[in-house]
């Protein structure tokens, strides 16, 4: 049994004189452990996807199951304590709170899951570790690079070992060089911990550091390729065949 | 647009409580009020306006703050104007229709609740000015609505200058950037926090003291001094106790690190450290506010209770002999030989009366019973008259006047006196002295006091506990001339109010003309005389009370509301910047219950704090006050402190409920 597993889902939006179909009829399962790369054009409905595993967002018709619980019919508290026990966020935009320094902000996570002092110090200390960031632990967020940022918001996302991150556009407000270093970071969660991660992007470049890379196209899946035994050149290359196979709105995907 | 809400909720009430306070003089001329009432009313009038001057200067400066708070929030509104071609000035016009707008919508809600209120009102001042309400009629001040009009008007007009002066100042880079600069922390130094705490709280503690235990050394320039130290210290007090308080409670991990604590505190802190200055106004204002209500109630409740207990007859007439040159002849004349001249009767009209003299040695000063100590003494009391004579009663007379009070006697044996003083800060330098046991000389005798502090007691009708002291000694050393002053104290002989009322005008008419006549036949003779009467003196202390119960009113609720507006205008717009952090917590899993309470702590505390540290310096503040307010009484304090905090719960309280339920509705899931 798959970890994720999505049915047949969804999504309008719109009244019946304007209905736009944002994800029409989507189907596919993420093993545990494995890094799987949505890509697609602005407005192929990636984003509306995410939303809809990370239950921010609710689906017209269809289902999503994490391990077996139909998180399409969560409510109230049982969202919150889903989101918060099983997932781990990571965003664009970092959204570090920006009155709290970063200790503070990865600790956060541990806390609002009632975790005592003690534990939480020697998590974040390990996560921070793991990611490189134990140097800036002290600064808050404006003192810090957006590499630097991105990767407190990951360690903030990893730290309560979720079953699945999900990261939206991580690399996009990044130099090449942070978003390299994100993304090797990426590989070394998932190939050392066993993290299960989705990642929603537009760059090949980013998307090429996946082992698995779904393409969408106005709402439904496009096409699907594995990384196998490729180096991530080769991958990389596979990659943008793909996308320039996407049609004449290629110019948008890279 | 919910700040909108909170700025137009502040502009209804400051405009309803303008002008239920300046309608008070209209209303009371509807009411059936005897002539001295009347006078009364003529000075509460030109008081309540005068205040309100300086009311308006209060709320013209809220409103002035609010605008300019409001117009930040807009600078990204202001930037796309800008960027789309707009010029300065047509951006300008924008804000003064909208300005215009509010403000006529304003004026007319606040007035229409206005004139509802002061209905109520009506019945409020009829029950102070004791005045039957049998006849209810619906009142509209005129006056007061263009007065209200006006000085709104007037408001308005330099709000909408203001806007135009900030606007024609904008630097479209900065407006549009104004949203998105993320806030850069600075945690001070702990230590210099701490130091600097220290040194306030010190600052603090020293003009508490001077002002609480040694007022008796104050004078105008000093008092300002300490204020002046006061607020310096408040200010220094918010500016480290954010720091301060953020550091201690990081430095208790399991505390910082549990739930949603390290958000909540950070966000108090970051809100505290960028209104420092705001928080000491506040602070102030409410400190102000809660004195000027306690003092007002408490001046109001003392004096209708100690009325009955200094004044327990109806009449009192008495004329000195402040002729030095004439004395031997005036000491001959008493009042009954004044009024028989005239040919009245002094004692017509009256069913029971005291009539009596008391007297003066001259050697028998303030001044000579103080003895060696009167060096220290003066030091310590520059204020006080130190070579008036004394005056001294006769055992015998004050007796029969206790005996018509209905009050305690007193026995003396020779050679013994008694000091008679109920005004509070007198008797304890009169205890002081009269704990030495000295003997002193009246009248060629030398006496001893019988006890060693002064007896609670008075001679004279008044409506306060003024008796600053009076000698009583034994009869026998008394003599005709050694006499000051003649009394006559009495009561009327009528059995209900309108008999006394009839009564009084008849006694006081008799008066008139008796002391005109004898000033006639002896032009050369200068005589202080004066009539007191329990009525007189019961009107003039419900009007005093009602004066001061109004403007104490007045300020207190225009500086609540200042305050209230301030904070919640403050806490709103921290709670829309904040949206996004909350909508993050949200994406990470903090529940609902743990936001709602983290932001219930944000603004209790943010509402709490400038309220404990006013509460505190209050505590000190009232113990001057009560110094002052010795005079009329401080037996009622408990209770008027009770109002106050009634009412300071019902406003600021009120204001805290809805900046955290609309807080509350702002955070919420969009979804």
């Amino acid at each position: 049994m798959a970890l994720l597993s999505i049915q047949q889902i969804e999504k309008y939006y719109g009244n019946r004189s304007s209905l736009t179909k944002a994800i029409d009829d989507i189907s596919f399962s993420v093993e545990k452990s494995e890094f799987v790369a949505i890509m697609g054009a602005s407005g192929s409905g990636k984003t509306t996807l995410l939303n809809c595993i990370s239950t921010i967002d609710s689906v017209t018709a269809g289902h999503i199951f994490l391990n077996e619980t139909d998180i399409t019919r969560l409510k109230g508290k049982q969202l919150n304590a889903f989101r918060r026990d099983k997932l781990g966020f990571i965003f664009q935009d970092f959204n570090l709170l920006d009155t709290l320094t970063a200790y503070e902000n990865i600790a956060l996570a541990l806390s609002i899951q009632k975790k005592s002092a003690s534990e939480i110090d020697s998590s974040v200390r390990v996560v921070a570790q793991q990611l490189g960031i134990t140097e800036v632990l002290r600064k808050y967020p404006y003192q810090m690079s957006g590499g630097q940022k991105q990767r407190v918001a990951s360690a903030r996302a990893i730290i309560t070992k979720p079953e699945l991150i999900l990261a939206d556009e991580p690399t996009g407000a990044l130099d090449s060089r942070s978003a390299k270093m994100l993304l090797e970071r990426f590989n070394y969660l998932n190939q050392t911990i066993e993290a299960t991660i989705i990642m929603v992007t537009h760059d090949s470049f980013t998307a090429s550091y996946a082992g698995r890379v779904l393409f969408i196209k106005d709402g439904k899946i496009f096409h699907e390729i594995r990384k196998g035994n490729d180096s991530r050149k080769e991958f990389f290359d596979k990659i943008i065949d793909v996308v320039t196979l996407l049609g004449g709105d290629a110019g948008d995907t890279l | 647009m919910r700040d909108y809400a909170v700025y137009f909720f502040t502009l209804v009430i400051g405009v309803s409580v303008f002008y239920v306070f300046n309608a008070i003089g209209t209303q009371a001329s509807y009411l059936e009020l005897e002539n001295d009432t009347r006078n009364i009313i003529e000075l509460l009038k030109s008081m309540l306006s005068g205040v309100s001057v300086f009311v308006a200067i209060v709320l013209g400066l809220l409103i002035v703050y609010a605008s300019r708070f409001l117009m930040k929030r807009r600078n990204r509104e202001f930037a796309l104007y800008l960027m789309l071609g707009m010029g300065k000035f047509k951006i300008s016009s924008i804000l003064l229709i909208e300005t215009l707008i509010i403000g006529i919508c304003s004026l007319f809600v606040g007035l229409m609740i206005g004139i509802g209120l002061s209905q109520i009102m009506s019945v409020f001042v009829a029950n102070l000015f004791e005045a039957d309400m049998t006849e209810y009629q619906f009142t509209l001040s005129e006056e007061a609505i263009w007065k209200t009009v006006m000085y709104f008007a007037l408001m308005y007009v330099i709000v909408m200058i203001w806007n135009t002066l900030v606007i024609s100042h904008f630097k479209l880079i900065d407006l549009m950037q104004s949203g998105k600069k993320s806030e850069r922390i600075k945690l001070k130094n702990p230590w210099l926090c701490v130091l600097i705490f220290l040194f306030a709280v010190g600052l603090l503690s020293y003009a508490y003291y001077q002002v609480g235990w040694k007022y008796r050394d104050l004078n105008q320039q000093k008092i300002t001094i300490y204020i002046c130290f006061g607020c310096i210290s408040t200010f220094l007090i918010f500016w480290s106790v954010s720091g301060m308080l953020l550091r201690v409670i990081m430095s208790m991990k399991s505390v910082y690190y549990k739930g949603l604590n390290s958000f909540t505190f950070r966000q108090i802190s970051s809100k505290i450290n960028t209104m420092v200055f705001s928080m000491m106004v506040i602070c102030l204002m409410l400190f102000v506010t809660i004195c000027t209500l306690s003092s007002a109630f408490s001046i109001r409740n003392s004096m209708n209770a100690t009325i009955v207990e200094n004044c327990p007859a109806d009449c009192e007439i008495y004329f000195s002999y402040a002729d030095e040159e004439k004395l031997a002849y005036l000491q001959s004349v008493d009042l009954e030989k004044i009024y028989s001249d005239s040919g009245k009767t002094l004692t017509e009209n009256f069913r029971e009366w005291v009539h009596f003299s008391t007297y003066s040695d001259e050697n028998l000063t303030f001044g000579t019973s103080c003895g060696e100590e009167l060096k220290t003494i003066q030091k310590n009391y520059p204020f006080l008259i130190y070579d008036t004579p004394e005056e001294i009663i006769g055992l015998n007379d004050y007796n029969k006047l206790m005996r018509l009070y209905g009050k305690e006697e007193l026995s003396l044996d020779e050679g013994e006196f008694i000091v008679l003083c109920d005004f509070k800060s007198m008797a304890e330098v009169r205890n002081s002295l009269l704990q030495k046991g000295k003997t002193l000389n009246i009248f060629g005798h030398e006496l001893k006091s019988k006890y060693d502090d002064c007896q609670d007691g008075f001679v004279d009708l008044s409506s306060q506990h003024i008796n600053a002291g009076i000698y009583v000694v034994p009869d026998s050393i008394l003599e005709k001339n050694y006499a000051s002053r003649d009394y006559l104290i009495g009561n009327y002989d009528a059995e209900n109010k309108e008999e006394k009322q009839a009564i009084e005008q008849e006694v006081c008419s008799a008066y008139e003309e008796v002391f005109q006549h004898w000033a006639d036949q002896h032009p050369e003779l200068s005589v202080l005389r004066e009539i007191n009467t329990k009525i007189d003196i019961a009107s003039a202390s419900v009007g005093l009370g009602a004066v001061i119960t109004f403007i104490g009113m007045y300020i207190g609720l225009v500086f609540l509301i200042a305050c209230g507006a301030m904070l919640a205008l403050k806490e709103l717009s921290e709670s829309v910047d904040s949206i996004s952090r909350y909508e993050m917590l949200r994406r990470i899993g903090a529940e609902e219950k743990d936001l709602s309470k983290s932001l219930f702590q944000q603004t209790g505390i943010f509402f709490l704090l400038p309220l404990i540290l006013a509460c505190i310096h209050s505590v000190f503040g009232m113990k001057f006050a009560s110094t002052f307010l010795e005079i009329f009484g401080t037996e009622k304090m408990s209770e008027s402190i009770f109002m106050t905090v009634s009412i300071l719960l019902l406003i600021y309280g009120g204001y805290f409920l809805i900046t955290y339920f609309c807080s509350k509705h702002i955070i919420k899931n969009k979804q």
